[in-house]
């Protein structure tokens, strides 16, 4: 797969850093004293039981709430850079068309119609859409839906994309298919940050791996020393399908 | 979906553009307060079309309640106020919201009651016998109770009759004549009403005409023009035209001419 | 008092230049105030539920309880205002189409408004997340959702349109009912009564109910064929 022009002559926002973050709402503190760098190009998958602070992570680098205390900067100094997408773990989709939908954050970035109607255009042949651009995207099927909410980040030209739980809700084909285009965007050059609970895709997808558990990071490396040779008790413990909070 | 909704928000919106046409004012108009009895009674939409051809001037009439019609001209809201309340009328003037009070005909009250005329007042041998006879039977009675001429003009009769009436028989509905009259039918009551008003009414069920004709029971019509010099928007030159067309000899036959179910309603009486 | 459905009928069926006249004015002032109601009350009602201030809730409350507000006080108020002795006297609105739709905008508006909040505050539960991830402010997040909205939506516009249409207080009060010029369907139907005329007046309101059945059904109709496309 080629790499998309666009992207590779951008200006670089990566490598994103987090000090010290900490994520506090009241008295819990729900993410506490993070240190961690993404790397431009890698698959870094984020693993931790539930409630470790997975999601939260995700949304704090993209940027849809603020940390307490710390900091997330990005190498290009922006707050909040354009080049970075997030699928949420349920994407809303807006009660339009498929079309209507890629075209939406579109005409959010400030892109002139001509240009957008021709990056619609291309997103809909990249994904397969075209028979289904005019359709009510709320009337699609889950994997379909699911395609689209990649479609519509990927639209947006991210160096870095986001994805948390990107299957969960979905059969094994249509697993399979979205873990297909997480792989094209990886070769596209797309820095790929996202969280699973299937430790079978985990496996199949990580180049990196970090571990939360409760509220800290506690193990952040490459995926293959993570998956033979885990360092601490709870990684054990984790991997081995044993429950622990 | 989506070009059906466009469509709709492209109607309201074009609908909006319309408003700017709403106010379509026709060049010359005046505006007149008169009573629900003279507009109920039809008489303006029989002499209204012909002062306009013979002058070019619309009359837009609102009709309200005496009182209220009264209270509109006093806050320069029309032009020229055409009422039924003389005492009224005549303070009107006295305080300066009207210029001068003239007269332009009459019509006369009648006593409506069920036909089978409980208080006897078809033995009356005045109208505040008959008030007398009503309140004595205990009979029920519909007043208008909204300070409007004709309100006023019952209020008289109890006054001369020296009644105060009040209890279960007494019925006060504070609404227009109609709807009084639709109240009284209901009842059945007895109700003082115009001539007018009664010959025009369409829904009078059991009710029927049980006294008329004493002269205390005329009901003179005055018509006033909205004192300019208090409120300078007034359109004298026109309101003045349809006042001495009123009271001229074409505006006296006019009103003389109109008549519902072969009967005349009003008696010109211009001076 | 007898056939007022047939008088109707034979009323609709004559075609008679004053009630077609009377019909369309109605539609006429009541479709503008709804437009402006519309075109005031979605942003408003909107901003409404996205915005967070001190005394946010005091407006909330006070738009509910206007969608209360007798139509009689409305008129009264605007007639107030727009008498030739009240402070906007000199504009010569009163007893015009335009006061009518001043009043109707003012019974149309806490409908619009409150409705719009309430169907917007859901949604933005909803989307927030997802608007701010592919980059819409909160400004630019009222037209996509109000649009995102639309369905739910036109139930508190035809409210609004079955309040306006139906009241008859506030356009007596400040239209003053003048044939020809602003009487309406309901001052008509006023008159009509008051005159003993009960027969036409009830065939007045049958045409009233069709025309606002006929609305409402079309907008029921869209509704539901939206839900079936749209999810």
């Amino acid at each position: 797969m080629k790499v998309d022009k666009v992207i590779a002559s951008a200006t670089t926002i990566l490598p994103l850093r987090l000090k010290d973050m900490s994520y506090s709402v009241g008295n819990a503190r729900l993410l506490d004293g993070i240190d961690l760098t993404v790397k431009a190009g890698r698959r870094l998958v984020v693993m931790g039981p539930n409630g470790a602070g997975k999601s939260l992570l995700l949304r704090l680098c993209h940027g849809l709430i603020e940390p307490t205390s710390g900091s997330i900067s990005w190498q290009s100094q922006d707050p909040r850079p354009a080049a970075q997408a997030m699928v949420l773990q349920r994407p809303v989709l807006l009660r339009r068309s498929v079309r209507a939908n890629l075209n939406y954050p579109l005409a959010l970035a400030g892109y002139a119609r001509a240009a957008r109607s021709e990056m619609v255009q291309k997103t809909l042949a990249r994904f397969g859409l075209i028979p289904l651009a005019e359709r009510p995207a709320r009337l699609l099927s889950g994997g379909e839906q699911q395609r689209l909410a990649l479609a519509r980040a990927w639209a947006l030209r991210p160096q870095i994309l986001f994805l948390d739980e990107p299957s969960a809700a979905l059969d094994p084909s249509a697993t399979r298919a979205i873990e297909d285009l997480i792989f094209q965007f990886s070769a596209e050059g797309i820095t790929i940050v996202m969280t699973s609970h299937d430790l079978f895709q985990a496996r199949r997808l990580a180049q990196d791996v970090a571990f939360l558990h409760r509220g800290r990071l506690i193990e952040h490396g490459p995926a293959a020393q993570f998956f033979d040779a885990p360092q601490t008790p709870e990684a054990r413990d984790f991997l081995g399908g044993a429950l622990i909070w | 979906m989506l070009s059906n909704t466009r469509a709709l928000l492209l109607c309201a919106i074009s609908s909006i553009g319309s408003i700017a046409a709403v106010p379509a004012f026709a060049q010359d108009f005046i505006t007149v307060a008169s009573t629900t009895s003279t507009e109920n009674s039809g008489l303006f939409g029989y002499i209204l079309p012909m002062f306009t051809e013979e002058t070019g001037i619309d009359v837009r009439v609102v009709a309200q309640g005496t009182g209220q019609a009264l209270e509109t001209g006093r806050r320069g809201d029309v032009d020229v106020v055409f009422v039924h309340a003389r005492p009224a009328e005549e303070q009107f003037v006295a305080e300066g919201y009207g210029v001068e009070r003239f007269d332009v005909m009459y019509n006369d009250f009648v006593i409506v009651g069920p036909d089978s005329d409980p208080a006897n007042t078809r033995a009356a041998e005045n109208a505040v016998d008959a008030m007398t006879a009503i309140a004595q039977a205990g009979a029920s009675f519909a007043s208008r109770g909204d300070d409007s001429g004709t309100h006023k003009a019952e209020l008289a009769l109890w006054s001369a009759a020296d009644i105060v009436p009040e209890g279960a028989w007494y019925l006060e509905t504070g609404s227009g004549m109609g709807a009084t009259l639709n109240t009284a039918v209901q009842v059945p009551a007895y109700a003082l009403t115009d001539r007018g008003t009664w010959l025009s009414f369409e829904n009078r069920g059991d009710l029927t005409v049980t006294y008329e004709g004493d002269p205390v029971l005329f009901n003179p019509y005055g018509v006033i023009l909205v004192n300019p010099e208090l409120h300078p928007h007034v359109k004298a030159q026109e309101g003045q035209a349809f006042i001495d067309w009123l009271v001229s000899d074409a505006g006296q036959q006019a009103i003389a001419d109109y008549q519902v179910g072969g009967e005349q309603l009003f008696f010109p009486n211009a001076q | 008092m007898d056939g007022p459905f047939l008088i109707a009928i034979g009323l609709i069926a004559s075609g008679d230049p004053a009630l077609t006249e009377i019909i369309a004015l109605s539609l006429k002032v009541t479709l503008t105030a709804v437009s402006i109601g519309c075109l005031v009350g979605l942003p408003l009602g909107a901003g409404l539920a996205l915005a967070r201030f001190p005394g946010r809730g005091v407006i909330v409350v006070a738009f509910n309880a206007l969608m209360g507000l007798p139509p009689v006080v409305a008129g009264l108020l605007v007639y107030l205002m727009l008498s030739r002795s009240g402070p906007l006297g000199d504009l010569a609105l009163l007893f015009t189409p335009t006061a009518m739709v001043i009043a109707q905008t003012i019974l149309i508006l806490p409908i619009v408004i409150s409705l719009t909040r309430s169907v917007v505050e859901d949604l933005w539960a909803e989307y927030r997340e997802q608007l701010r991830s592919l980059g819409a402010g909160r400004l630019r997040s009222v037209p996509t959702l109000l649009w995102d909205g639309r369905v739910s939506l036109v139930t508190g516009i035809l409210a609004g349109f079955g309040r306006a249409s139906a009241e008859v207080g506030a356009v007596l009060i400040v239209g003053g009912n003048i044939a020809g010029h602003t009487r309406t369907m309901t001052t008509a139907i006023t008159l009509e009564t008051s005159r003993g005329s009960l027969g036409l007046a009830v065939a007045l309101g049958i045409i009233l109910l069709l025309i606002t059945l006929s609305l409402n059904a079309a907008a029921w109709g869209l509704a539901q064929s939206a839900r079936g496309r749209l999810g």
